[in-house]
């Protein structure tokens, strides 16, 4: 109870505090949008990839969902970063602060901001002419699989954020961990058209997974198996590194 | 019973050892400072105090529980001031406080209440609203120390409150302290490594140095504690007879310590004692800009106990 409260707090005045940046609120909207109208220009002559569909923007709307939640997660350790340079992390920690709440309201707060974007993007595919073929479960499926790619990557980035502890080290890692992730996985070109060695990677990456659940659900809206395996893995690994940032925390701790 | 007791406490960092068997308690209702250079191991004392570091060995009591076996229980019923300000700096001085009564579980009117009080108590009414990145230095400082207090602790913990503060936000900040200690019925530790400030604001005081406690008791007792009175001799700028000086002032005297471009003594009488060391220096050759004598300060107590000038430690002191 006491951290479902605490945690409740923490994500109320993380939210807050962003609503308080009219600059972070634009980009927020702006950004998903930017990138889902110029990857689909760029790409538009590719035409069709999905099995069932003729546009390349109903392909690729779900592709941006899961890279937008996937970077949002990787990014927001970032926040991380900042309270510990402010020094509020020690005030939290000198007063009888349920210790995971620290953690955890940050990876809420960052599955909460992708599943905000992906609704945004997906209002924004509709005008394009995007059809959600999954109707109001394909909608759920889209919007988890965008949750749970935030909150993987999000405890990821926090563990690296404790370790780091500089935003210099934090830009580097994620930079050379998240640009690999993302061209190694179906979010801009369909599995069929990828390289072996990149197909057999693909296979293992998170994003993927996230990529595979939200298009299956946009193009196809049926079939459910593969995508309730893909959900079932995100969330497995959602735990893992959950575990991992807590871990990283009580080293933080240890090192004070 | 002792609102704080630390006993033996022992702390290494890597290869520094922060704490070297530290000992010391504190009376309920007290106001106590731990007064040392930087480096000398009052932050970390502190840390251990607060739970938020263990020590390698020894114990520490707080409010009557151990931190190492019940530190939730220790959180509840302190106050903890950071050197550094923790302050949430895009949220309003009001939401901090509310933020901070709520993870000590306060809520509803009561938690406003306390809050409105707290604004009011630490001068941050008018600007409870604003956003605290907007704030001054001292304004942020006592927005911490509000923070420190919404749960109403027993003991409040202000580690190098008036640090970075200008003089006169000092001086508004050691009024707070005084008041504090009357009204809010609180045992306050105090660091510093302002001789002044705990000269002026603690009931008893502590020295640290190198990680342990050289001397502990009223600043009138220590004061009383050294015998006779400190001679200053001070010679021109940079003139290299400084060495000079000290060899003649320690034959003499039996002991001098060179600060600056004074070098210090305590002898019994101090009136007797001058024309004695003048004419000594003279005989040497040295030349002398003036000489002071005095009863013994804080500060001659701080040297005393350490061997060295505070003044001096103090600048070679890490953080």
């Amino acid at each position: 109870m006491q951290l479902l409260r605490h945690t409740w707090w923490m994500v109320v005045r993380q939210a807050r505090n962003l609503g308080r940046e009219p600059i972070w609120i634009v980009m927020m909207i702006v950004q998903p949008m930017l990138w889902l109208l110029l990857y689909g220009q760029l790409f538009k002559r590719v035409g069709a990839q999905g099995p069932s569909t003729g546009s390349y923007i109903e392909f690729l709307t779900p592709g941006i969902v899961a890279m937008n939640s996937f970077f949002g997660g990787m990014w927001s350790g970032m926040a991380m970063i900042n309270d510990l340079d402010r020094h509020v992390i020690d005030r939290f920690l000198a007063a009888p602060t349920v210790r995971i709440a620290i953690v955890l309201s940050q990876v809420v707060r960052a599955g909460l901001t992708a599943v905000v974007q992906a609704c945004i993007l997906l209002l924004v595919g509709l005008a394009l002419g995007v059809r959600v073929h999954g109707g109001v479960l394909g909608w759920l499926i889209v919007l988890a699989a965008s949750a749970l790619l935030a909150a993987v990557f999000s405890g990821f980035s926090h563990g690296v954020a404790l370790l780091m502890r500089k935003q210099a080290s934090m830009i580097a890692v994620s930079n050379m961990i998240g640009m690999p992730l993302m061209f190694l996985s179906s979010i801009l070109v369909t599995v069929a058209l990828m390289p072996g060695w990149i197909r057999a990677f693909a296979k293992f990456n998170p994003v993927n997974w996230g990529t595979r659940a939200a298009r299956n659900a946009v193009l196809v809206g049926g079939d459910w198996g593969p995508t309730g395996v893909y959900l079932l893995l995100l969330l497995a690994l959602s735990g893992a590194t959950a575990i991992f940032a807590t871990w990283c925390f009580r080293a933080y701790q240890r090192s004070i | 019973m002792d609102a704080i007791v630390a006993e033996e406490l022992r702390k290494s960092y890597k290869d520094v050892q922060a704490l070297d068997g530290l000992s010391f308690s504190v009376r309920n209702g007290e106001v106590f400072g731990l007064l040392g250079p930087n480096g000398a191991g009052k932050s970390t004392t502190v840390r251990v105090l607060t739970t938020l570091t263990h020590p390698d060995s020894g114990r520490a009591l707080v409010a009557g529980e151990d931190v190492a076996q019940h530190p939730n229980r220790v959180r509840r019923k302190i106050g903890y001031v950071a050197q550094d300000s923790g302050v949430d700096w895009e949220a309003t001085g009001r939401e901090n406080l509310l933020l901070q009564g709520r993870i000590h579980g306060m809520g509803g009117k009561h938690l406003r209440v306390r809050v409105d009080e707290l604004l009011e108590l630490v001068g941050l009414r008018d600007a409870a609203d604003r956003v605290a990145r907007g704030y001054s230095g001292g304004m942020k400082r006592r927005l911490d120390v509000a923070t420190g207090l919404v749960h109403r602790p027993s003991v409040l913990f202000l580690d190098e409150p008036t640090t970075g503060l200008d003089p006169e936000a000092r001086a508004a900040m050691w009024v707070e302290v005084e008041r504090l200690a009357a009204q809010e019925a609180l045992t306050i530790l105090l660091t510093t490594h302002y001789l002044e400030e705990a000269d002026r604001l603690a009931e008893r005081v502590a020295i640290v140095s190198q990680g342990r406690v050289v001397a502990e008791g009223t600043p009138d007792d220590l004061k009383r504690g050294l015998e006779g009175e400190s001679i200053t001799v001070e010679l021109p700028e940079a003139n290299g007879r400084l060495a000079d000086a000290e060899r003649v002032m320690a034959e003499i005297a039996g002991n001098a310590v060179v600060d600056g471009q004074q070098v210090r003594a305590r002898v019994p009488n101090g009136a007797q004692a001058i024309p004695t060391i003048l004419g000594a220096l003279d005989a040497a050759g040295v030349p002398v800009a003036s000489v002071t004598t005095a009863r013994p300060s804080l500060d001659d107590v701080y040297l005393h106990y350490t061997g060295r000038a505070f003044s001096e430690e103090d600048k070679e002191g890490g953080a």
